[in-house]
């Protein structure tokens, strides 16, 4: 990139002859033209650079869906305008989309030809000597070279060889011999490589879009919570193009520990989840997963990405029925104040009667899980479980689950609330240390039995990765060479009676290049 | 520890504010012609990297000549600052290593884990380049000016503003690619800061030699000839360009290991890209003989705004997955 390379120029178009496909060919070329040249190629890499911008000011749906919902909420009017010309989806844009691909192909328009032109360098010998070594910006006259013309000839060559200099020795008519060495093709070669793997970016990227897939899925620890790798049982996925249900690694996975150290500040320190796992129908093994460090299955990897608190509550119906239910609570702030609601949808059936549709007598308990209550305010002070109380409200009714329509695990659905079908019990909610028992005015009773921990996985397969990541490798080495790369001819004329003289020519700047040429002077003398 | 790595790094920046004095005082002093023949005798000096021939000579064409006792006086005053200068910058540097070596025994983790040891260990690198390069090609003496002001100006905000008491790591950052990818995108950045005073100075110069006689214009009077600035801002690019792609290279296999992606738009991660398209854009100009050098100049200025706004705007003011800066 140091030399002065300007882009290949096409041949000049062939006299316009007329006709409407004779213009038509013409503007196309004129536009081909434009489109490879330079310039366009800087203007698009700009627009690239300026069109990215927004896509770090306005909240992303990729990155954060409750930012984007939020800035509906602050700018009603704003945020419909911006949605629609992509404001909230900036890196998936037609214009950002059209901006890459245009910069793409112009790259892959000056690419060709050039790749072409440099090959044909490659083959070819060092051009003969310009008659005026004179004229070059560094020459040497009167060279103390003795010897058979041809003789010295073949020595210099030899000297050239040595350098790395491809050399070649033409005879001149005049019985003399010219000497022509040419150096540093690597710096083309670079070039040509950084750009190239450029492209093999853009083709990792998109076989990532095409054949790779995320899932999300809250996993609480115990062997009764475990999950295997099927659509039905991700909270939350998102699979490639061209990615079917069945073509996900079949894994299936449980927790079986975690712990989380904190300093005293309540900064985190460290995570660690203990899972068990096993692929197709192969036995189970154990892996341990921490920030930094996924599960690494042949076609999936399974990373860490949060942990919250379970509550399990054991609720005894007014038939003396028993069940305990574990439900993860989302966490609100760092010091994992959580909420959520644990429901008991199989509660106070009759066993003789069975379950009356029309007055479903379902249990649910929502409310706050505080791990370190300060004693007074209802926000946890601590993310360990220091103190931990478990506030929540209970609720009698239907809870209105049957009804098919997907609803949140950590809500009540409070439609089933306001229109009356689902009740709250008691005036006041419960207080529940782990351990401690409360009893409902249908004579019914609720102990908190304690949490277990829970944790966010994210399930991920990207099989474009390896092709990015080499293509990052050659970028990186192609970028090297080409800037360190120097490109450099140097010429000996040997006359066949009479001092010999040398020229040198550096395509770029070269600063040790005259330095270079002084010394190669004085070693053949 | 911790406070003897504080007040290091105060007496750090009071030795890049004594050296800037000095590089101030060498700049009033030295008329034109004297900074430029001073340079050129240190030139020769400093082991025989002539330069190429073609290349214009770094005497000021419009000098005059060095003639009343007076001006001699204020050419050996002037020399005298300007070696002063350049001991102030390395004591200053010293003081600036130790502060650094401190913090880290502090701490005991390397010293760049939040924003304000990123932005000690970003002007630690910029120091150390500029050092390197002033011993290199002392014709390049009087941008120590530029150069301590920037220096001056970041670790004044970074010590005032950004303070932030030592800490272990959040357990993302607690990974040995912190040590890679984060010193890559240091030494990048310290580097690009270099370039981008060489560049600014390069424009300046540009300016007065046009015939420009507003403020910073003025200031080009005493800088070294245009051309060799244009090509030290390019040679300090080249070489900051391709660490900068390793460090961008380096966070994304990180991120492949830490957040399941190697690439995912973070704000960080686009400005990040913003400021290498912009570079790349840079060197491409700077190759294409239609594009004027003043224009490819102007594109490294917008470089180190983009690396700014990735420094202090997405870390202050844009929530991402690098919000690392330790401030709340």
């Amino acid at each position: 990139m140091s030399t002065v390379d300007e882009r290949p120029v096409e041949a000049a178009a062939p006299p316009p002859t007329p006709g409407p496909a004779a213009g038509l060919v013409a503007l196309g070329r004129r536009a081909w033209r434009w489109l490879t040249s330079m310039r366009t190629a800087l203007i698009l890499l700009f627009l690239l650079a300026v069109a990215a911008i927004p896509g770090s000011l306005l909240p992303q749906r990729n990155l954060n869906l409750e930012k984007v919902r939020a800035y509906y909420t602050a700018h009603p009017k704003l945020a419909p305008l911006l949605d629609r010309v992509g404001g909230f989806d900036v890196f998936a844009s037609p214009w950002f989309s059209a901006i890459y691909l245009l910069l793409f192909v112009s790259l892959v328009g000056c690419l060709v030809p050039r790749l072409r032109s440099h090959v044909v360098a490659l083959l070819r010998v060092p051009p003969d000597a310009p008659s005026r070594l004179d004229r070059l910006p560094a020459h040497a006259d009167g060279l103390a070279l003795h010897g058979d013309p041809a003789e010295v000839a073949a020595r210099l060559r030899a000297v050239l060889r040595r350098r790395r200099f491809r050399a070649v020795v033409r005879a001149q008519p005049d019985g003399g011999f010219t000497v022509s060495a040419e150096k540093g093709y690597l710096k083309e070669s670079g070039n040509l490589l950084f750009h190239f793997a450029l492209l093999a970016l853009l083709i990792g990227v998109a076989l990532g879009s095409w054949y790779g897939y995320k899932a999300d899925r809250v996993v609480v620890q115990g062997a009764d919570q475990g999950f295997c790798n099927t659509l039905q049982q991700y909270d939350d996925y998102g699979l490639g193009s061209r990615v079917g249900p069945a073509d996900l690694e079949p894994f299936c996975l449980t927790l079986t520990d975690f712990q989380a150290r904190f300093l005293d500040t309540g900064e985190p320190a460290d995570y660690r989840a203990a899972v068990s796992y096993t692929v197709g129908s192969g036995a189970p093994a154990d892996a341990v997963i921490k920030v930094n460090d996924p599960l690494r299955l042949d076609r999936a990897r399974i990373y860490l990405v949060g942990h919250g608190y379970a509550p399990v509550l054991r609720y005894t119906d007014r038939y003396g029925k028993t069940q305990t239910i574990v439900a993860p609570f989302l966490y609100l702030d760092a010091n994992k104040t959580s909420s959520g609601v644990v429901q008991f949808p199989d509660a106070n059936v009759d066993p003789v009667k069975g379950r009356d549709p029309n007055d479903k007598q379902q249990v649910a308990f929502a409310g706050m899980y505080i791990p370190t209550s300060d004693g007074t305010h209802a926000v946890s002070v601590f993310p360990a479980e220091r103190n931990p109380v478990l506030v929540v409200t209970p609720y009698r009714g239907d809870l209105g689950l049957d009804a098919g329509i997907p609803s949140s695990v950590y809500t009540l659905d409070q439609h089933q609330i306001d229109t009356g079908r689902l009740r709250e019990v008691g005036s006041e909610p419960l207080r529940l240390k782990p351990g401690d028992s409360a009893r409902l005015d249908d004579g019914t009773t609720v102990q908190f039995v304690g949490t277990r921990p829970w944790t966010a996985l994210t399930v991920r397969y990207d099989p474009g990765e390896k092709v990015v990541l080499g293509g990052a490798w050659c970028l990186m080495i192609g970028l090297l060479v080409s800037l360190t790369g120097r490109r450099r001819r140097i010429w000996f004329r040997i006359p066949a009676s009479g001092p010999a003289c040398a020229g040198a020519l550096s395509r770029g700047e070269y600063p040790g290049f005259t330095a270079e040429f002084d010394n190669l002077v004085k070693e053949v003398q | 520890m911790a406070a003897v790595s504080d007040q290091l790094l105060v007496y750090a920046i009071l030795g890049y504010a004594l050296a800037m004095l000095a590089y101030a005082v060498e700049y009033a002093f030295g008329s034109r012609s004297v900074v430029a023949r001073v340079a050129e005798r240190e030139l020769v000096g400093a082991g025989g990297r002539t330069a190429a021939p073609g290349a214009p000579a770094p005497v000021a064409p419009s000098a005059p000549p060095l003639a009343a006792p007076g001006l001699a006086e204020n050419a050996r005053i002037a020399g005298f600052a300007g070696r002063g200068a350049l001991v102030l910058t390395a004591v200053g540097w010293l003081l600036h290593l130790a502060a650094m070596v401190t913090r880290g025994f502090a701490a005991h983790r390397v010293p760049w884990g939040n924003m304000y040891e990123f932005i000690m260990a970003v002007c630690f690198v910029g120091a150390t380049a500029w050092l390197v390069l002033v011993t290199r090609r002392p014709v390049l003496r009087p941008l120590g000016l530029f150069v301590t002001l920037v220096l001056v100006i970041l670790l004044g905000i970074d010590g005032m503003l950004l303070y932030t008491k030592v800490a272990p790591l959040v357990p993302a950052l607690n990974s040995y690619w912190l040590k890679i990818h984060v010193t890559a995108a240091i030494t990048a950045s310290g580097v690009f800061l270099v370039g981008f005073v060489a560049a600014a100075l390069t424009l300046i110069r540009n300016g007065y030699d046009d015939g420009k006689t507003r403020f910073p214009y003025t200031l080009g009077a005493r800088l070294p000839a245009a051309d060799s600035l244009e090509r030290t801002t390019f040679r300090i690019h080249a070489f900051a360009f391709p660490v900068w792609t390793f460090a961008i290279i380096c966070g994304a296999i990180w991120a492949e290991a830490a957040w399941g992606r190697y690439w995912g738009w973070d704000p960080k991660e686009t400005w990040s890209f913003v400021a290498w398209v912009i570079y790349a854009g840079y060197l491409h100009a700077r190759a294409t003989p239609s594009v004027r050098r003043p224009v490819a100049t102007w594109i490294a200025v917008a470089g180190w705004a983009a690396m700014m706004v990735n420094l202090f705007g997405i870390n202050l003011f844009i929530a991402g997955l690098h919000s690392y800066a330790g401030l709340n």
